[in-house]
């Protein structure tokens, strides 16, 4: 599903990581580690087709990636929500549906389905007409994660889904998410600096903590 | 001056129906105000740019007092002067931490231009005061044509613009990644907001735009977290300050802003208690059947 050989980034003169060669084949979960500032996010968004490698190659679902595609969910490095948004959980997650889409929104009964759908799937039903600026830390992060997997995509990226969560929660999410693999043999790219909760469903490992050398490591 | 002499000149009704038909041009161009104004704030709530509005139109009133000397078009001087100033906030403050100072730098130059232009005016007083402080009955139909168009500029980018502007506003990088053009859309929308801003100057003056253009979206967004019911809201509220305003101030000599703020203002408080009610009777209420187990 993803394929990276020989890829590596710098920003100007500083390179984050290079000769970084990785398969991740469907239904595999990957857990990334490294230290602040290693470039775990900016690998996400090589994925993403937000960035370019400085040298090397990538594919994600055998083409080069590219922005907007349904194939690839992305649950972004945890953010609060701007204050004032008149938003609910359910449009959060519409929005990981057609909200690139132009023109004003639009009543769908297909959409509000499917959005019903994904949120029952994580758990986040109850407060789906809570506005978002009053969800919780972790409520928010479930609403993010139903948003990423209403496109039912085939690789799920997620940048540090775990931050700022409680153990309960962080073991929740963690669980919905691997599930999500086994039940729909979705890639996982999972980005975290929470090691205990996350390595038991780990496929593989790659560390980016040394930032200069770094490899895929088989776990 | 007594008391009932003050409420006289802010209240005065003889001759309601004569004077009604001179400001129907004013009572379309507030209607249509009123949609603008309601539905650009609600952009304006979520991307946290009321101080953005003020700088704008600060530089939308040098435009202004410029056309004013220069005896063309009073219009398209405030237009381009909020053009210029969107403009620039647009690309100096792309970075919301740089926005601030960026506008803060912008808006007492704007001004002082404006006060060099209006000091070196020897024309009516009349029409000096009325860039700052709006005015009616300055609507004559070339005018509202003007203004008609500039609006439905802005109501049709904004209805194309209003879903994929939401997911920028709402998160910029999830946005970016399902291919929304983030950076451009939101260049685009300050150029439609220096629109926005140009055709509420016209009516309520450079210094309140933002009763306008901010307290409507402000008071709806207390009441509703609905995306398509709190822009309807928005949009109410503001026609009403606007036509209300008008509607009120027809009879006197006083300039129409203080009434379209003081209408606005109290709308704003109605709505921040009905809020306020909401909250308390547990707008965050989790729905019964499903109580997390
Ligand atoms: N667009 C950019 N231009 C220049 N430098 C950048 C850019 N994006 C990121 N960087 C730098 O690259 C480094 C890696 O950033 P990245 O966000 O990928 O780190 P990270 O591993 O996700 O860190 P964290 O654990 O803090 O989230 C940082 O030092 C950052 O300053
Ligand atoms: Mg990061």
């Amino acid at each position: 599903m993803i394929a990276l050989h020989d890829a590596a980034l710098s920003y100007g003169e500083r390179t984050l990581w290079r000769g970084l060669t990785l398969h991740v084949a469907a239904g595999e979960f990957l857990v990334v580690l490294g230290s602040n500032g290693s470039g775990k996010t900016s690998l996400l968004k090589v994925l993403l087709g937000l960035q370019r490698l400085s040298a090397g190659t990538v594919t994600v679902n055998g083409r080069r990636p590219r922005r907007g595609s349904d194939l690839v969910g992305y649950v972004p490095q945890h953010k609060s929500v701007p204050p004032h948004t008149p938003l609910r959980a359910r449009d959060l997650v519409r929005m990981g549906i057609d909200g690139h889409r132009w023109g004003p929104w639009r009543p769908q009964g297909e959409t509000r389905r499917r959005v019903e759908d994904v949120l029952g799937d994580v758990g986040a039903a109850q407060f789906a007409d809570v506005p978002v600026e009053l969800l919780s830390g972790g409520e928010l992060q479930r609403v993010r994660i139903a948003q990423a997997l209403a496109t039912d995509p085939r690789i799920l990226l997620c940048d540090e889904p775990l931050a700022s969560l409680d153990a309960e929660h962080q073991q929740t999410v963690t669980e919905l998410i691997a599930r999500r693999r086994r039940t729909h043999n979705t890639a996982i790219v999972f980005v975290t600096h929470e090691t205990a909760n996350v390595l038991p469903h780990a496929d593989r490992v790659l560390d980016l903590a040394a930032p200069h050398d770094s490899a895929a490591l088989p776990a | 001056m007594n008391l009932h002499e003050i409420w006289g000149e802010i209240f005065n009704f003889a001759d309601y129906g004569a004077l009604l038909s001179l400001v129907r041009n004013s009572l379309i161009a507030g209607a249509v105000l009123g949609l603008v104004g309601g539905l650009a704030g609600t952009f304006v709530i979520m991307r946290d740019l009321p101080f953005a509005v003020h700088g704008i139109s600060e530089l939308s009133f040098a435009g202004a007092a410029a056309a004013l000397l220069l005896g063309t078009s009073v219009a398209g001087g405030s237009i381009a002067g909020a053009l210029v100033a969107a403009g620039l906030i647009g690309v100096l403050g792309a970075k919301a931490r740089d926005r601030g100072s960026v506008i803060g730098v912008l808006m007492p130059f704007g001004l002082g231009l404006g006060v060099l232009f209006l000091a070196l005016y020897k024309g009516r007083a009349a029409n000096k005061f009325g860039i700052l402080t709006g005015q009616i009955v300055a609507v004559d139909t070339p005018r509202l044509s003007w203004l008609l168009a500039t609006s439905a500029v802005v109501l049709v980018c904004l209805a194309v613009m209003w879903r994929p502007l939401s997911f920028a506003s709402l998160d910029p990088d999830v946005a970016a990644a399902r291919g929304v053009p983030v950076r451009a859309l939101s260049a685009v929308f300050m150029l439609v907001l220096g629109l926005a801003v140009a055709v509420s100057v016209q009516i309520v003056g450079a210094l309140l735009v933002l009763a306008l253009i901010c307290t409507p979206a402000a008071a709806a967004v207390r009441v509703t977290a609905s995306p398509v019911l709190m822009p309807l809201l928005s949009a109410s509220l503001a026609t009403v300050s606007v036509v209300g305003g008008i509607l009120l101030s027809i009879g006197s000599s006083i300039p129409i802003s203080p009434y379209v703020t003081t209408i606005s203002f109290l709308l704003y408080g109605v709505c921040r208690a009905a809020g306020a009610v909401r909250t308390r009777r547990g707008w965050t209420a989790r729905r019964p059947d499903t109580v997390p187990t």
